[in-house]
């Protein structure tokens, strides 16, 4: 009996959206992630390294040793991160923090402007966390980084208005945060779209789980977000944002150094943050947010095995 | 499965004598497409019909056992492409090879110390694989011997000989290992010795079209439990062949509709646990490594228990008194419930913030903080019960407790009916590092 292959004839696609100064393109993928047999995989999925605007207050040392000669330094950091072949920068601006330095909006623009001046490929910038702060200091920062192209978040449902507008008229694209719900997503895609951002220049944040630590969540969120957009669900097609490193290095396997029965911390860190990763690639995200070198040299090692038809 | 009635009917003697208990053949048809009733009721269905309704009915994918004793394990009769449609049934089969040149006992002692507490239960790797690497058979059945004699997991015999596989089967058939593998080459007798014990056998071909074909051959010879390996080795191409026999196996394509194996092996097991990771997400019934060191197969362990979890049925932790970071009598007391990613996030975040706390997890069946209290299992009631039952406030100093943010409802209830303070936290658990700083440490 002959195989017939069974191909899917999806009807759509994820956008395609371009970021950074030189247009990297993600997404456009016409099929389910690497099969390759029914569709395209115009683009393949991408790094980004974080880089923080303080030095972390809690990052255990294996994590800190790479970049010890740059933390605090922000600039030096980030050219650091695309020495070690990130794709793109993540410079998270936890100064802001009220509970750190609770450092005002032009002094967070203007790191994240010296930032991108300082490398060539795409910047993101994310916020402090605190949905309020993130509301008066995200329009500043799109503002300094007008024509640099850049991802900007996390948009939550609470202040996604100031960002939106802002990231609209300085050109930028926009990282949706809403908590494990394909429906929230969706809403939330429309609530940013219906102010005037193309949907195709919105990347969706499911906020993720690590390994062991509820990943199965936004995995099965990005299989049904994937099958919405190759079936004409518009607002599902959005790039996946895929925050690896902050919750692989919350898992007491990642940063825990000394558990005998578990093996030694470097390679176990690393296969948690890049395992973590390799799973939600297969399930459908685009853009990976990583910590460690080591990670983002594991995980593009398997993207280019994986990318071969 | 997937055949009509009418499908049904058309095999059926149509006598209408109602011996069956139905008053006519298409109602019998109808009962029996339903699976409400058994064929074995009709006295007049010819051989030909029962042998092409029970081919049609059975599962796409066959349930094959493996292993004997405690740590026998069966693959198959899964029924769908992505778990949110229903569920993963079988998790996959995470195997160590050993080879017939390295002390097989060694190593096997070594696997057998593979096992994690993983939320309160414990995991395991699945099988032992012995690989002929010698080309000796005896030193192949001795290796086998060597292997049964040190663990009770069940054995993956590999090799191409089948002298070498007859020699092995005949320290180990009883206790039904499964056989690697019928090539086209051999098939025939490796069908024969793997049919004298009853023992899985892996079908192996170069590509999807020559498995298929080898799989009809091996069937014509009566065998049918039976393993897949498509011969794909490179992460790509396994990804994308493993995807297309489940959907195949699914679509009844009845050459492929049984377990699948993938080999993982690879001299960097960084790469190695990574592949065997996407494997065992991706449809792989059994997965094969080299390594048996525990950094490596845990995160495999890890994923198969998170895929494999039924989404319908979330993974609860034990409702006791958890203690992060040996707290003391002025450390807080932090309410949750014991769903396990809502007793994760708070103590991942409260030990992210260096703060040393007691979570009492109340016991809600392991559903999140909302949905128990919306299913009236998260309440005023349960919170004070188990705070006394579990003893928490002998442990502090003072008379407070912390309850989650969302159900910030319950504060004035839970008060009353505990006679302690209820401070209401954040909404969620990324909120506690700035909570303990500005509520709790003032």
């Amino acid at each position: 009996m002959a195989v017939n292959i069974i191909k899917e004839r999806w009807t759509s696609k994820v956008a395609e959206s371009t970021l950074g100064p030189d247009g990297l393109k993600i997404g456009g993928e016409s099929t389910l992630p690497f099969m390759h047999f029914e569709g395209e995989m115009p683009n393949r999925p991408v790094t980004a390294l974080e880089v923080f605007d303080m030095e972390p207050a809690d990052w255990p040392e294996m994590l800190k040793a790479p970049y010890a000669d740059v933390l605090g330094d922000p600039v030096a950091w980030a050219k650091k991160v695309v020495d070690l072949g990130a794709d793109m920068v993540a410079l998270r601006l936890m100064s802001a923090h009220p509970d750190w330095k609770n450092a005002s909006a032009e002094e967070v623009a203007k790191t994240a402007k010296a930032v991108a001046d300082a490398i060539s490929v795409p910047l993101i910038v994310i916020g402090c966390g605190v949905e309020e702060k993130d509301g008066e200091i995200l329009p500043v920062v799109a503002e300094a980084l007008e024509g640099k192209k850049a991802l900007i978040g996390c948009v939550t449902q609470a202040n996604y208005k100031s960002i939106t507008a802002a990231a609209n008229g300085y050109g930028h694209n926009l990282i949706a945060s809403t908590p494990l719900d394909i429906n929230l997503c969706k809403q939330l895609n429309i609530l940013i779209s219906e102010m005037g951002l193309p949907l195709d220049r919105i990347a969706f944040d499911p906020l993720v789980g690590a390994l062991g630590y509820g990943i199965e969540y936004a995995y099965s969120i990005m299989e049904r977000a994937r099958l919405g957009a190759l079936t004409g669900d518009k607002t599902l097609a959005t790039p996946v944002v895929c925050f690896v490193g902050q919750e692989a290095w919350k898992a007491k396997e990642a940063k825990d150094p000394d558990v005998p029965e578990w093996g030694p911390q470097d390679e176990r860190a690393i296969l948690w943050e890049t395992t973590t990763a390799t799973t939600f690639a297969i399930a459908g995200g685009t853009i990976f947010i990583l910590r460690h070198p080591e990670s983002n040299k594991r995980f593009k090692a398997f993207i280019d095995e994986s990318m071969k038809a | 499965m997937g055949l009509t009635g009418l499908e049904i009917f058309k095999q059926l003697p149509k006598k209408n004598c109602k011996e069956c208990g139905q008053p006519t053949c298409l109602a019998f048809a109808m009962q029996l497409a339903a699976g409400k009733a058994s064929l074995d009721a009709c006295p007049y269905v010819s051989d030909a019909a029962r042998e092409a309704l029970d081919s049609a009915s059975a599962p796409p994918i066959a349930l094959i056992k493996i292993g004997a004793g405690e740590k026998a394990l069966e693959l198959g009769n899964e029924t769908v492409l992505f778990r949110h449609e229903k569920r993963f049934e079988h998790p996959t089969a995470v195997t160590i090879q050993v080879s017939d040149n390295e002390d097989v006992k060694a190593k096997v002692e070594k696997i057998n110390k593979l096992v994690f507490e993983l939320v309160g239960q414990i995991h395991q790797v699945s099988m032992v694989a012995v690989a002929n690497d010698s080309g000796d058979a005896s030193k192949f059945a001795d290796a086998v011997k060597t292997a049964q004699e040190n663990t009770a997991y069940p054995l993956l015999l590999i090799s191409s000989d089948v002298a070498a596989i007859e020699a092995a089967l005949e320290v180990a058939g009883a206790n039904k290992p499964v056989v690697y593998a019928a090539d086209e080459n051999n098939y025939e007798a490796m069908v024969n010795a793997a049919k004298k014990y009853d023992a899985p056998l892996v079908v192996k071909g170069n590509d999807l079209e020559s498995l298929a074909a080898l799989v009809e051959k091996v069937a014509a010879l009566g065998y049918k439990n039976l393993i897949l390996d498509s011969g794909a080795r490179e992460t790509s191409k396994v990804l994308q062949d493993q995807t297309q026999i489940r959907r195949q196996a699914l679509k009844l394509f009845r050459p492929f509709g049984y377990p699948t194996i993938a080999f993982a092996n690879n001299a960097d097991p960084i790469v190695e646990s990574l592949n065997a990771s996407a494997f065992t997400a991706k449809y792989a019934g059994i997965v094969v490594v080299n390594s048996a060191e525990p950094q490596h197969i845990l995160p495999i362990l890890t994923l198969r228990l998170n895929v494999y979890t039924d989404p319908q049925k979330p993974i609860a932790v034990e409702s006791k008194v958890y203690e992060i970071l040996n707290p003391g009598p002025d450390a807080p007391v932090l309410i949750t419930t014991n769903f396990s990613l809502s007793y994760f996030c708070v103590a991942g975040d409260t030990e992210g913030a260096r703060q040393p706390a007691y979570i009492v997890t109340v016991d809600t069946d392991g559903i999140s903080v909302l949905t128990a209290w919306a299913a009236g299992k998260f309440t005023p009631e349960t919170i004070a019960d188990t705070v006394k039952n579990l003893g928490v406030m002998d442990k502090v100093n003072h008379k407070k407790i912390i309850i989650p943010g969302g159900v910030a409802v319950l504060s004035g209830k839970t008060a009353e009916l505990t006679g302690l303070e209820v401070i209401v936290g954040p909404g969620e658990s990324a909120g506690l590092p700035s909570f303990f700083k500005k509520q709790w440490n003032q």
